[in-house]
């Protein structure tokens, strides 16, 4: 066990890097589809049909993304699990009915009675809304280190929004893709309404971070990090740029590049997560429990890499099959 | 303190309560599916995929329930048990992540070409995607199994500064209980799943549904069930004589014995009194117990009073609710018992199939729809309950592990819970009836039912 030096150091370490990993993959994949739930409104009920069968498929393995970052935290990090989710005891149960009010309503509003459609729709936007707003709130929670002052409950409140609108935005680019004719026309209006909300978000978030803690201020602004750091954010300016450029021009003649604004969105997400593991690293709660002291015991966190080292893989594999059976235009669903 | 001990204990029954309803339908119907669809493979027969597209609906349906109150689980932990993972996190960690990895992936990524994938894939892969969701739920219910097994008879373990520490992991997961909570668990859901089409096809029968996909259920629902519950009731035996050796204070609670003595009368009906340590309104078959926990008439059976410590500390759970829920478990089980055998002889009887069955008696199948949930809950109460006041046998109390949450907080959140669970549980057994009424209409049930390919069950995969 000790072939690569200290377990107790390299152990977390990589735990720390999967378990970024998997809520990244998560906050892309259920983020478009909860950004859908989130845009219900805009759209008539022939669309909200449509747009139901763009995420069908992958809605539940989406969600699972979830459950394996905040296993991951379980398991890995136990100390910090509970310490974090104490904190965020109210955010956190939010977000869970609005999980389960989602996840079901999805499956409600295609058999309940005609009459009933309505409400089921509804209960898919309330339940979308209520996770995506949860979840920007903790992002804004984690940030000011877990306090709940009066500042910090406005700051995250802030984020709660910016992060909803983040979410319809990568929502309308996965519209986008997934649809054609009216809709996807559609669609292109709600990711130009939506890129400035996460742009505000990413903006706020990268200019309130490093005022919280002088730990991090020095991490970004001091030589030679500054230089180093400094594609990060001007990636992400160019990303910007391009996405606004692209969704001005689209759609493009024979649906060509549809993909392409999801993509950049996703590449935009990845910035943004990158920075923020930057800036939080080594501390899993913040300013107060590193991973190295939250960790669980080596031997333990042993046998679950073997694992992961066979599992992950695998369970790429069948997610990428997964969206490859069900690539190109969504088409209605149906079980036969 | 104390009550928001017992506000958060409430609250992770009711989740674990409203969670587990559904996975023990969708472990057994998953295979039930995948039994439908192969013998539609083998056969070309059209009345077995009738009765494949109308329950994997309601497996989806289940699915998504199960997903979603999965998923609170997961977080209850966090939020309300954080003493839990700081103490027996390294045993419980990888349990719940070989869960995680080997079983939720893959159920929830191939259930999308499961139901949806039918035009998209060739039959094989989607013949294969039902296989590898059915088996992502037992996956999933094993690794589960082990866990709360590994709760109830902890080994392979050392503890060193206050933290468990795994030494041998083949004894934990073979912990001497799995065996026979998990196998108990798996045919409770084939039960539940039985009694559940059972119910439905029943439904559908007497309102006038009268199509070869719902004969074909209802007839492999009974015999199933008929055939599935003795097997459940020795293996309940076996399980309750491992709980003697490894809880005893938890059979006493069941069985409601207060001293340590030969000679146990079976109590059937009795009010146990925690206070005065007696049972009130007793009414027993002399020696029963003894007869049926040692297999000798005069076997000395731990009474409950052996489980107080010399400072007077109860180390034994509160008698009432596990005497009472053991019987509830029991009853309902030979009511299904009685029930299955009946209905199964009817249909046997000149090989009238079920035109044999009375109208009294789909009346009775319809009625025990959900006798399987309720059995199943009444099961792990007793279980459950029975490990108190430990939540971890001998190691940690479940007091220990409780969050200091205020106790109005978590008083909102379980209001919260309750509500949205109530109306949840409501608009599922409305829509399970909604659809069966609407199939025997012979009304499209949102699946566009075209003739299938009876003789080329491969000649699909056209977009």
């Amino acid at each position: 066990m000790n072939t690569f030096g200290d377990p107790t150091i390299w152990l977390p370490f990589v735990f720390a890097g999967l378990m970024g990993l998997s809520i990244l993959i998560y906050v892309v994949l259920d983020g478009f589809d909860l950004g859908v739930g989130v845009l219900f409104p805009f759209a008539d009920e022939d669309e909200k049909d449509r747009m139901i069968a763009t995420i069908g498929p992958f809605w539940d393995a989406n969600e699972t993304w979830l459950v394996l970052a905040v296993g991951l935290l379980l398991v890995a990090f136990p100390a910090a699990h509970g310490a974090i989710l104490t904190a965020l005891y109210l955010p956190v149960a939010i977000m869970l009915i609005g999980l389960i009010m989602r996840g079901v309503a999805f499956e409600f509003r295609a058999k309940a009675p005609a009459p009933h459609k309505r409400l089921w729709n509804n209960t898919f936007f309330a339940g979308s809304l209520m996770t995506s707003l949860s979840q920007g709130f903790m992002l804004g929670m984690y940030i000011m280190g877990l306090e709940w002052t009066v500042m910090n409950a406005a700051f995250s409140l802030l984020t709660a929004v910016f992060l909803t609108v983040g979410y319809s935005f990568i929502g309308a680019t996965w519209v986008i893709h997934k649809t054609d004719g009216a809709l996807q026309g559609k669609s292109v209006d709600w990711a130009k309404g939506g890129i400035w909300g996460l742009v505000l978000g990413i903006g706020l978030i990268s200019a309130a971070t490093p005022l919280v803690s002088t730990r991090i201020f020095d991490k970004w602004f001091s030589w030679p990090e500054a230089l180093l750091l400094s594609p990060l954010p001007v990636l992400s300016a160019l990303l910007v740029f391009a996405l606004w450029w692209m969704l001005r021009r689209m759609p493009f003649s024979n649906d060509r590049l549809s993909w392409l604004p999801f993509a950049a969105a996703s590449s935009l997400w990845v910035m943004a997560f990158i920075g923020m593991a930057y800036s939080f690293y080594p501390y899993v709660v913040p300013e107060k429990l590193t991973i190295y002291e939250a960790a669980s015991a080596p031997e333990s966190l042993f046998i679950i890499l073997i694992g992961t080292l066979f599992v992950l893989p695998t369970i790429l594999a069948y997610t990428v099959l997964a969206y490859t059976v069900f690539r190109g235009k969504a088409t209605e669903l149906r079980y036969d | 303190m104390m009550e928001t001990l017992l506000l958060s204990r409430i609250q992770f029954a009711a989740n674990i309560s409203f969670h587990i309803l559904f996975p023990t339908i969708t472990i057994a119907l998953g295979w039930v599916l995948l039994f439908f669809k192969v013998r539609y493979s083998q056969t070309g027969q059209e009345r077995w995929m009738e009765a494949y597209r109308f329950w994997v609906k309601i497996f989806a349906l289940s699915f998504a329930m199960g997903v979603v109150s999965g998923i609170t689980m997961s977080f209850q932990f966090g939020t309300n048990w954080p003493g839990f993972m700081e103490k027996v996190g390294n045993i419980a960690g990888p349990l719940l992540a070989y869960e995680i990895m080997t079983a939720f992936f893959l159920e929830a990524v191939f259930l999308g070409i499961m139901l949806f994938g039918f035009r998209r894939v060739p039959n094989w892969v989607h013949t294969g995607a039902t296989f590898l969701v059915a088996f992502g739920t037992l996956m999933s219910t094993f690794w589960i199994i082990v866990l709360n097994s590994w709760m109830h008879t902890p080994q392979g373990f050392e503890m060193r500064d206050g933290v468990a520490h795994a030494t041998d992991w083949f004894a934990i997961i073979f912990n001497p209980s799995m065996p026979y909570r998990f196998a108990h668990m798996v045919l409770a859901s084939f039960l539940t799943v039985s009694f559940l089409i059972a119910g439905v096809s029943a439904f559908r029968w007497l309102i006038g549904g009268r199509t070869e996909g719902v004969r074909v259920a209802l007839k492999t629902a009974v015999f199933g069930a008929a055939l599935l519950m003795p097997v459940q009731i020795f293996l309940g035996d076996m399980h309750g004589l491992n709980t003697k050796e490894f809880q005893p204070a938890k059979v006493a609670a069941m069985e409601g014995h207060w001293e340590t003595g030969g000679n146990v009368p079976l109590i059937l009906f009795a009010l146990p009194d925690q206070e005065a340590r007696e049972n009130r309104f007793e009414i027993g078959i002399p020696n029963l117990a003894s007869f049926i926990l040692t297999h000798e008439w005069d076997g000395v059976v731990k009474g409950l009073n052996d489980f107080v410590a010399e400072d007077g500390t109860v180390l034994h759970p509160r008698v009432a609710p596990v005497f009472w829920s053991f019987r509830v478990m029991i009853g309902t089980g030979m009511a299904m018992l009685m029930l299955s055998w009946v209905a199964s002889f009817m249909m046997l009887r000149r090989k009238r199939g079920v035109e044999g069955l009375p109208k009294p008696l789909l009346y009775a199948l319809v009625g025990m729809s959900f006798s399987g949930w309720i059995a199943t809950l009444a099961g792990w109460y007793t279980t459950e309950i029975g490990r108190q006041p430990w939540l971890v046998q001998g190691v940690m109390t479940t007091a220990e592990a409780v969050a200091d949450v205020p106790a109005p907080m978590v008083l909102s959140t379980l209001i919260a819970y309750l509500v949205v669970y109530g109306l949840l549980l409501s608009a599922y057994i409305y829509v399970i009836f909604y659809l069966a009424r609407k199939m025997s209409r012979g009304e499209d049930i949102g699946t566009r039912i075209a003739p299938a390919p009876a003789a080329a069950p491969n000649a699909i995969p056209a977009e």
